[in-house]
Formats: structure tokens, C-alpha cells, sequence
């Protein structure tokens, strides 16, 4: 980086061994916060480092990451899959995990040495941490400071009803919650805050009170004005107004309206789908929120290497850890799995850094905002507060990028005999790459379009879902009839659900539950 | 800014009730694995843990996704080599990469989860509905007795576990901090006044001299008064535990025909069943003994990897090995102290003249010492074919069978194949059986 190239020797060293001690720690942290906050101006949450076992590590891992967790058997389920993975050598554990809360927590393994704690502490404490604290998503849609309170009372709430009710129709109820998670976060409007426990045992007794009285949406009583109207469409405007379809945020719709759950239930569902929101803008944000971490350990790293301050022993060390993090094996490679987003993240953030400060013409003429600038740090951090995945490579993807990844597109078309290759990594072929890569990181293509659009009010209460179908692609209708089953616990009446192809307006699929 | 926390006192294992649940969730599934697991395989490793694959499908987690075999997808993929825009490329067989590599986010589809269980679960499951059949020494088998363990040291307790040394050494800290007068400046003290009383003409030098020194000896001895020698604060008494502590112990005997007519099927399928003997009686006592007698026409003792692996020629007598059993028993495991099973395993090939010797010493010496004593004889699945069911049995079998009719704490069995072995041990020992006593 430009503004930071002055070397200064000669500064002492931090560690010289791989043990670590909490004093080590500390001093080597305070190295690397001086980097991240007075050299690169990072902004960041107050830290919390927290030493934990192996064992500890993956009891987190299987409860999604977070230090607590209402019980499931679901987490236990994950448990001993990761479990077995590891023991078995087939996955390395996570060597940190981190969590978007203030201040924000950073759990480091006890078993690393001392050169991946300081990788560690660079990578989760300073970059995601300020990712976390900066990038829009984040911002608008989690409550850093709410997160772990919520949590507790969650754990608290869901551990009362099973007391109550029993661990049974606890758990049945969080099964079905669960199959709705991905089809259950607010898109459009900006979610409740998370409220901290008092007003939530308030607002439970105001509910649990107005539902004791009556349920207007499910009133018996003839309505003098509205039975005069006649008109079906009519109608059908005051049902949509009155539940606000469509919905597509499912859990919350069969939260305040299904006609068959308790105040308990209903509940619950809030509490999968607000942790199901705070969990919503990660996945829009895994590759640069993972660059970002891998940039900053990165320049942290070499800069600590660079005043002396660590051996050449650790940076090798660091290097060969950091490599194989970003390593993109090769579509036909036995190791492909997939884009990593580590890579392409990293790839990316120093591809920026390489324009601002070492620009080709062809960059000149991609990015004439920024190539030559010089101004790496506050691209990037324009980058990392204002864009998600998907923007993100529609903006900053560089032809010299998808020639070093040798991108090449594949059209699959399933009516078709043959894949097809659509675009190369050739002149023709940079911008539609670019956009067909976006495109794979985008909210469309990641969640499926369902939404609640009819319920027969006046009839048998049937609840009508539509699925919008993208790119002709049909649910899997097995998975979908289980899922339909479980909606229909959480409903109690008849399920009906539509595939639209929303390019002829014809119903695909049809699965009634 | 930052904190750094030692979490790893924590209590870790904050995972083990939701493995609980998921284990209760799957509870059949695992059941049928877990005794898959002993049948079907060598089991000669029990030690840590067991691997137990389960189907997937009961405890799958539904989600809604998309159709793999249908739509159009546009995908961007690393590594080209020399693909040029407009090649067409066959599309791998179904579900590959091509066609999207998300077929299973959670890698489990329809096919198997695996897992581990601990030895204890994997035992406690595997062994659920079994009991040890025990009709003579239920007492024993059950009673557990309370041992004293030493638990630091608190401030109540019974007089008879004061400990003095600690209360004196807390007292004598409490009075040297609060500095109590002690008994010899006291002494001192009412020397010096005597003293002085005892002269007969007092200067006011003295009579001043004396008032101060009773003002002293007040203050003192108030002093003292306040500040006791012990104080409630200064007592601890030595604590105990009560732990619990089985006494129950058990030895396990092992008796096998190794002469020639014992193939190597027959060894390992012995073998097997005196392992889930074994396993089952870990489950139920603290300790177990286990003493391998093998026998040709000749018995002795044996180690275990002697036991199953070594190979004799010879006659088969069976009575010798139940003479060396009674032989160790005397010696080293009175019946009156220790659980005594016994598992026979043989071809049932034996010395026609000795039956009746065997016959007896199992009526009249062993079964009154034993708990329980199971005889089962291996038939390989020919032989089985051509005898087909018991009437043509072995002479060893008549014999035995005889003992059966009038002892409830016997039992025989026949095992043809592996697949055998558990419902086997499970009907010698299931707990319907162990109550009526058969």
C-alpha cells in the first residue's frame, strides 16, 4: 500500500515460538491493531478474544457459530457430522470463528501456535470485524449489540416451553421452522429491531392478553359493512390488505396468522426467523466479507513480517496457511468444490490494490475512477461498506481477473443434449463473464421465489403458496411435498402450492399438502 | 480495544444434550446400525469409539430447492483450458459437476450419515434390553457400598472430624494479627505488679508505677476477653465424600475346544461370542476377569491370543477343561466372592466315554458355583444342512441337554453363522428370560 510503505526496522520481536501465552498474545495484538487501525484505518467494534478447546470449538460450529443456542436435535446432528470429519482428517476444524456482535467476539483455538493466533486475530478480529461494523447490509440488518442478548433470551424462552409443553412439541415446531428458513427473512423492508427481553416479556403479555380475547382475522361473526360487498375482487383487496399478501417472508406470515398455533408457538417461529434475518446478510456477503478478512490478515501479516516483528520462520508458516485458504482448485481438479470465496475475494481486494497502484491501460479504461489513484485503502473501503457479492464483481471483476482465473462460462440448458460454453476468458467474453458471475452471487439465484399470495377465508382455510420458478427451474418436488408438510403443521388447514413460470404465466408444478 | 477471555475451563460439551436429542431422534436407526456393527464385523476392536453409519432419510431436514434435473443454468467455472466459445461438451452422468455441484448442500442427500458413538452409548444401546440373568447372588450383584473420600476441609461438621491442626493454626494466625496478649505477658505482667505491691514503703514514683501497670493489665486482660483463644471462625473439620462404590466383580470363563475339528470359522465365531459376553458383562460390573481355558484332550489355562489363535491336534475331552475350571475357582475365585459365567463354545465333538463325566461335573461342581453358564455350539452351516434341527444332535448336545431340563442357570445354544451370534447371547440373557428364570 502506497501510504504505508516506509519500513521501520528493527522493531522487537513478538514471539520467537510457537507456544503462545496470554501475555504473547496480547502484545502481538496490540502490534497488529496498530497496524490495522493507524496504517490502513480500519474501523472496528471493540474486541473480545476467547481462548477455547478443539472440543469447544466444534460445540459452536454445530450451534451455526453462535456462543449459544436454543437445544435441537438438529445441532446435535451437526455435531457429530463435524464431529467425525474431524476426527477422521477429512476437515480441518475452523481455526477461528467470529461473531458479528458488539464487542465482537473472537474465539481462538488453543491448539494453534502462536503465528496462526496472530493470523487469526488479524483476519476475524480486525477484518471481518470491520466488515461487520461497516458494510451496509450489516448495518441496516443486524443489531450488533442485541445479537447476544436475544440469543440468551431466546435459549431461555425456548428451554421455558419445553418445560411447559414439553421437549416433544417443542422440537416439532422447530422442525417445521427450520425447513422455512431460507424462505423466511425480509427482503424488502428493513427487519424489527431485536428487542431486549423486557419489552419482548411485555409485548408476550399484550399478545398472550389480545389473544386470549378474540382473533379478528378469524372472527365469526358476520362484518355488516364488508358482507355487502358482493364483488370478488373487492374482497380479495381487503384479504390481501388485511394479511398483507402477498408474503414471501413465510415464518412470519404463519406467525401472526395461522389460525392453529399458540402464543408459544408463534413465538418461537419469530425467534428462528429473527435469527434467520441475522443470519441473511452473511450470505450475500460471504466473498467480500471473507476478502476483506483475507486482505487485512494478509497486509497485517507482511507488515508485521516487514518491521520485524516476526520471524521468517512464522511468515512461512503464515504463507503456506494463507495459500492453501485461498487456493481455487481447477473445475476438472478432484479438489473442486465450488468457487472459494476466499480466493476469489482475495483475488479481488488485491487486484484492487494492484489498479490503484500499478494500473495497465486496460485498467485505466475499466476503471477510470480509481486506476492510478493511489488510493488503495479508501476504495476498498468504499467497497466493503457499500457493496454486496453481487455488485461487488459487477463493479470491480477486472479482465486480468477472470484471465488469471481462466473463467469460462457454461450454459446448461437440462432440455438440451449438450452443456454448452457460452464465454471464455477472451476479449468477448470479460463482461459477460463478469455478469454471469454476479448473477451466481445474487439473492435471486441463491433463495427460491414462494410466497403466501391466497388464503380461502370463508372456505376451508386452504393457504396458497406460489412459486416464482427462475430460469425454468422446478423445485425438487420431494423435498418440497416435505416441506409442505410441515407448513401444514404450522398452518393446520390445506396446503397448495403453484410453480409459475413466470415467462408464460403457465402453472408448472402442482403440490397439494 | 480488547479483552482476552480463557474460556476453556468452560464447561465444554455444551453439545451433549442436543447429541442426546439426536440420538433419541434416531434411536432405531442407530439400533439396527449398532447391531449391524457387532454382527457383521470383526469386533475385536471395542476399545474408544464405534462408527455407526445410519440412513439419512429419517432425520433429514427438508428444505425447498431447486429441481437438479431441470432448467437452464449459467455458470462460470475456473481453469479453462481449451474450451473455446460455442464447443459443446456431453453432459457428465446425472447430477455431476456440470449440472451444478450444490445436489446436497449438506453432503447427505439420501445417502448415509455417519457418525460416532462413545463406547458408552454404543454399549448402552447395544446392550438395552438385555439383563444378566442372575438367580442366585442378586444381593451381591447390586449392592453397591459408600467409601470415604477425603473433600478438603469446612467450617461444620461433626466434633469427631474436627481438625486440629488446621483450627489451631488458624487461631493462632487470627490472635497474632490481632495481637491478644499472651499468657506469659500476662505472667509478666502481674509479677511486676506483685512486686511493687510488696514493698512496704511505696515512693509515688512506685504507687504511680502500679496504677500503670493495672491499667495495663485492664486493658490486657479485656484484651483478652474480647479476642478469644478459639474462635467459631478458626474451626474446620475434615469433610468427606461418600462415593459410591460397586463390589461387584466378576470372572468370565472361556472354555473352547481347540482340537482339529474346530475350523477357523468355528474359532471366530467363538470368538465373537465370547467378546459380546465380555462387552456384556464390562456393562454390569466394575471389574471382570477373564480365564481362557482351552482344551484338546487336555485342558489348560491360556492367554487370549493363544486362545484364539493357536491350533492343536488331539482328542477332544471336555471334561478337562471343566476340571481345570474348578481347579482355578478353588484357587483363586471363591464362589462366595465372585460372580462366576462361564461360556462353552464347541463343535460338540467329544469322547463318547466322557459325556457322562461331563454331565456330572457341570450338575454336581459347576452350576452350583456359577452364576450362569451358557453352552453353544457352533455348526457350520453344513453340517447344519445335513442334521437339520436338533434331533441328530452331537452327543455333547444330548448331554447337555439333559443338565438344561432341571437347571434354570444353563442354557444352550446353537450358532450357525454370525448372523447368529446376537439374537443368541440375546435370548441367553434377555431380561424376560433372567426374571422368570426361563
Amino acid at each position: 500500500m502506497a501510504d504505508v510503505s516506509k519500513k521501520e526496522i528493527g522493531k522487537e520481536l513478538l514471539y520467537s515460538q510457537a507456544e503462545w501465552d496470554f501475555l504473547t498474545i496480547e502484545r502481538t495484538f496490540k502490534a497488529i491493531e496498530d497496524i490495522a487501525l493507524n496504517e490502513m484505518g480500519l474501523d472496528v467494534y471493540p474486541t473480545q478474544v476467547e481462548v477455547i478447546t478443539s472440543e469447544q470449538m466444534l460445540d459452536a460450529y454445530s450451534s451455526i457459530g453462535m456462543p449459544m443456542m436454543y437445544n435441537h436435535w438438529s445441532f446435535g446432528k451437526s455435531f457429530l457430522r463435524d464431529e467425525i470429519m474431524y476426527k477422521k482428517g477429512f476437515s480441518g476444524l475452523a481455526y477461528e470463528i467470529v461473531i458479528n456482535s458488539d464487542p465482537c467476539i473472537c474465539y481462538i483455538m488453543e491448539e494453534n501456535s502462536m503465528t496462526m493466533q496472530a493470523l487469526v486475530m488479524s483476519h476475524a478480529a480486525f477484518g471481518h470485524n470491520h466488515f461487520f461494523k461497516n458494510n451496509h447490509l450489516f448495518k441496516q440488518w443486524t443489531d450488533a449489540d442485541a445479537i447476544l442478548d436475544y440469543l440468551q433470551y431466546a435459549k431461555n424462552y425456548v428451554a421455558k416451553c419445553e418445560e411447559k409443553h414439553g421437549v416433544e412439541a417443542v422440537e416439532k415446531i422447530l422442525d417445521s421452522a427450520h425447513a422455512l428458513r431460507d424462505q423466511s427473512v425480509d427482503k424488502y423492508t428493513r427487519p424489527q429491531k431485536l428487542d431486549n427481553s423486557e419489552i419482548q416479556k411485555r409485548e408476550i403479555q399484550r399478545l398472550e392478553y389480545e389473544q386470549s380475547q378474540y382473533r379478528q382475522l378469524w372472527r365469526t361473526l358476520p362484518e355488516i359493512e364488508k358482507e355487502k360487498t358482493d364483488d370478488q375482487a373487492e374482497y380479495e383487496r381487503i384479504l390481501s390488505q388485511k394479511l398483507g399478501l402477498p408474503e414471501s417472508n413465510l415464518i412470519y406470515f404463519l406467525e401472526k396468522h395461522s389460525p392453529v398455533l399458540e402464543r408459544w408457538q408463534s413465538e418461537i417461529l419469530r425467534i428462528v426467523r429473527s435469527i434467520a434475518q441475522y443470519f441473511y446478510p452473511q450470505k450475500q456477503t460471504k466473498m467480500m466479507n471473507e476478502g476483506c478478512a483475507c486482505f487485512t490478515h494478509y497486509h497485517i501479516m507482511n507488515r508485521l513480517y516487514d518491521t520485524g516483528q516476526i520471524t521468517e520462520g512464522s511468515m512461512l508458516e503464515f504463507i503456506d496457511f494463507h495459500t492453501r485458504v485461498v487456493a481455487q482448485p481447477e473445475f476438472d481438479s478432484p479438489y473442486y468444490g465450488g468457487l472459494n470465496p476466499y480466493a476469489l475475494g482475495f483475488a479481488m481486494m488485491k487486484d484492487i490494490e494492484r489498479i490503484c497502484e500499478n494500473p495497465t491501460d486496460e485498467d485505466r479504461e475499466w476503471f477510470p475512477d480509481f486506476a492510478g489513484s493511489n488510493k488503495t485503502v479508501e476504495t476498498l473501503k468504499d467497497a466493503w461498506e457499500n457493496f454486496r457479492d453481487e455488485s461487488f464483481i459487477l463493479q470491480f471483476l477486472s479482465p486480468k481477473l477472470v484471465r488469471d482465473f481462466r473463467f469460462f462460462n457454461i450454459y446448461d440448458n437440462m432440455k438440451k443434449r449438450d452443456l454448452e460454453i457460452k464465454n471464455i476468458h477472451n476479449q468477448a467474453g470479460y463482461k459477460a463473464i463478469r455478469s454471469a458471475l454476479a448473477a451466481q452471487h445474487s439473492v435471486a439465484n441463491m433463495d427460491l421465489d414462494i410466497q403466501v399470495t391466497n388464503v380461502d377465508l370463508k372456505g376451508d382455510r386452504t393457504l396458497t403458496l406460489l412459486h416464482w420458478m427462475n430460469n425454468e427451474i422446478e423445485l425438487d418436488d420431494k423435498e418440497a411435498k416435505r416441506v409442505i408438510s410441515h407448513i401444514r403443521r404450522l398452518w393446520g388447514y390445506k396446503i397448495e402450492l403453484n410453480s409459475i413460470n413466470p415467462l408464460t404465466n403457465e402453472v408448472v408444478m402442482s403440490i397439494d399438502g | 480495544m480488547m479483552h482476552i477471555i480463557d474460556r476453556r475451563l468452560n464447561p465444554k460439551g455444551k453439545s451433549i444434550s442436543n447429541r442426546q436429542r439426536f440420538l433419541k431422534r434416531a434411536k432405531k436407526q442407530i439400533k439396527k446400525a449398532v447391531n449391524d456393527a457387532i454382527t457383521n464385523r470383526k469386533i475385536s476392536n471395542t476399545e474408544g469409539e464405534e462408527n455407526i453409519r445410519i440412513p439419512a432419510d429419517g432425520l433429514h431436514e427438508p428444505r425447498f430447492i431447486g429441481d437438479q434435473e431441470k432448467g437452464i443454468r449459467d455458470r462460470i467455472f475456473p481453469g479453462n483450458k481449451d474450451f473455446m466459445p460455442g464447443d459443446k461438451i456431453s453432459r457428465p452422468p446425472s447430477g455431476g459437476k456440470g449440472a451444478g455441484s450444490e445436489a446436497s448442500e449438506d453432503g447427505e442427500g439420501e445417502d448415509m450419515f455417519q457418525f460416532s458413538l462413545t463406547r458408552d452409548e454404543f454399549l448402552d444401546i447395544f446392550f438395552e434390553d438385555m439383563e444378566l440373568p442372575d438367580f442366585v447372588k442378586t444381593s451381591i450383584k447390586n449392592e453397591t457400598t459408600h467409601e470415604l473420600q477425603r473433600a478438603g476441609y469446612r467450617r461444620s461438621g461433626s466434633p469427631s472430624n474436627l481438625n486440629l491442626k488446621l483450627t489451631m493454626k488458624n487461631s493462632l494466625a487470627r490472635r497474632l494479627c490481632l495481637r491478644r496478649p499472651s499468657d506469659e505477658e500476662l505472667q509478666a505482667l502481674e509479677a511486676d505488679i506483685a512486686k511493687v505491691e510488696a514493698k512496704k514503703r511505696k515512693t509515688d514514683a512506685d504507687k504511680e508505677m502500679l496504677e500503670k501497670l493495672r491499667q495495663t493489665l485492664k486493658k490486657k486482660s479485656g484484651r483478652r476477653r474480647v479476642i478469644p483463644y478459639i474462635d467459631p471462625l478458626d474451626v474446620r473439620f475434615t469433610s468427606f465424600n461418600q462415593i459410591e462404590k460397586p463390589t461387584t466383580h466378576a470372572v468370565m470363563f472361556c472354555l473352547m475346544d481347540v482340537s482339529g475339528s474346530m475350523s477357523e470359522v468355528h474359532k471366530d465365531l467363538a470368538k465373537r461370542f465370547f467378546m459380546l459376553l465380555h462387552l456384556f458383562l464390562i456393562r454390569q460390573y466394575s471389574k471382570v476377569d477373564i480365564v481362557f481355558i482351552r482344551h484338546t484332550h487336555m485342558a489348560s489355562e491360556v492367554d487370549e491370543d493363544t486362545f484364539f489363535h493357536s491350533r492343536e491336534t488331539g482328542g477332544t475331552k471336555v471334561s478337562t477343561a471343566l476340571e481345570v475350571m474348578n481347579d482355578i475357582i478353588k484357587e483363586r475365585y471363591p464362589a462366595e466372592d465372585w460372580n462366576i459365567y462361564a461360556a462353552q463354545a464347541s463343535d460338540g465333538d467329544n469322547l463318547t466315554s466322557d459325556n457322562e463325566r461331563c454331565q456330572y461335573l457341570l450338575q454336581n461342581v459347576l452350576l452350583p458355583q456359577c452364576q450362569y453358564f451358557a453352552y453353544v455350539e457352533i455348526w457350520d452351516q453344513r453340517e447344519e444342512a445335513i442334521f437339520n434341527g436338533q434331533k441328530s444332535a452331537t452327543n455333547l448336545w444330548q448331554t447337555y441337554d439333559s443338565v438344561n431340563m432341571g437347571n434354570q442357570n444353563f442354557a444352550i445354544k446353537k450358532v450357525t453363522g454370525a448372523a447368529d451370534i446376537f439374537p443368541v447371547l440375546k435370548d441367553l440373557f434377555s431380561k424376560s428370560n433372567a426374571q422368570e428364570g426361563k
